[in-house]
């Protein structure tokens, strides 16, 4: 898949460190928006501007839930990332069973 | 994208614009693993992934020393790779540069940790890019274009790779 590198796609978003960790975060399951930042221990500013790009992509939904916004992964926004970097796991992943194969009949000669 | 290990199976993720990280579990010890990376005749039994034939696998193992890696496709064009070894603590990490040699202009730097637990070895494989255009046609070539097509094709055809 071409990819254009554009400061508003997912895989930019991705691309920060930051970001990473609120997704590792939601992929465990739905946040209030205080439990991320007490578990993340930023500033909140800091992780409302994150979210905010998280948000601007699709990475990330939002809903309200009486007085507290709560956060979810959309997983459907990581499938271009995934979709992408598939053949290039698929290659190493071929690659790496054959070393792990070879590995094994190295250790049977030993 | 999210960081997780799977054993038996290579996971892939981009730690940053310019690098691609690959993890794999090997259920050997890891100098084994070193050992099949580091020596030719070893490199030809894997490196092609049976999708083809290793025809150079040069390895001057030393810090300067150069390496160059060529495989014949199913499809019989040639994959290759080249680089210098920057670092070498055998049987623990490598450091060396890598080019391919369908992007001559695109140097990396790959670093290859060997860690062992309970006879079982951890490896990871951090490529380390110049820049993000270099990393995303690097990742977006399949790594190695040529050999994706090869392999596409055989999978069109529904042709068992030769191996």
């Amino acid at each position: 898949m071409a990819r254009a590198a554009t400061t508003a796609d997912a895989f930019n978003a991705v691309a920060e460190p930051r970001r990473r960790e609120i997704l590792d975060l939601l992929a465990e399951g739905e946040l209030p928006v205080n439990d991320l930042v007490t578990q993340l221990g930023w500033a909140q500013p800091q992780v409302s501007k994150h979210l905010r790009v998280l948000r601007k992509v699709g990475l990330v939904d939002q809903r309200e839930n009486g007085r507290q916004r709560m956060y979810r992964l959309n997983g459907r926004a990581l499938k271009p990332i995934h979709d992408w970097i598939k053949n290039y796991e698929r290659t190493w992943n071929e690659r790496l069973d054959a070393l792990d194969e070879l590995a094994h009949a190295l250790k049977t000669e030993e | 994208m999210l960081a997780k290990t799977h054993k038996g199976t290579a996971v892939v993720t981009l730690p940053t614009n310019t690098q691609v990280m690959i993890t794999r579990e090997f259920d050997v010890p890891k100098h084994l693993i070193y050992k099949a990376w580091t020596t030719p005749t070893l490199i030809r039994r894997w490196w092609s992934a049976n999708r083809g034939e290793v025809t150079i696998a040069d390895v001057d193992l030393r810090v300067g020393g150069t390496w160059r890696w060529v495989m014949k496709t199913s499809q019989g064009f040639d994959v290759a790779f080249h680089g210098v070894y920057r670092e070498i603590v055998p049987d623990e990490r490598l450091v060396f540069t890598e080019v391919f040699e369908g992007m001559p202009g695109a140097e990396a730097v790959t670093t290859l940790r060997f860690t062992e637990h309970d006879g079982h070895t951890t490896l990871t494989m951090l490529v380390q890019h110049t820049c993000q255009e270099d990393r995303d046609a690097h990742v977006n070539s399949g790594m190695e274009a040529g050999m994706q097509d090869a392999m596409d094709l055989l999978e069109l055809a529904v042709v068992s790779p030769s191996a």
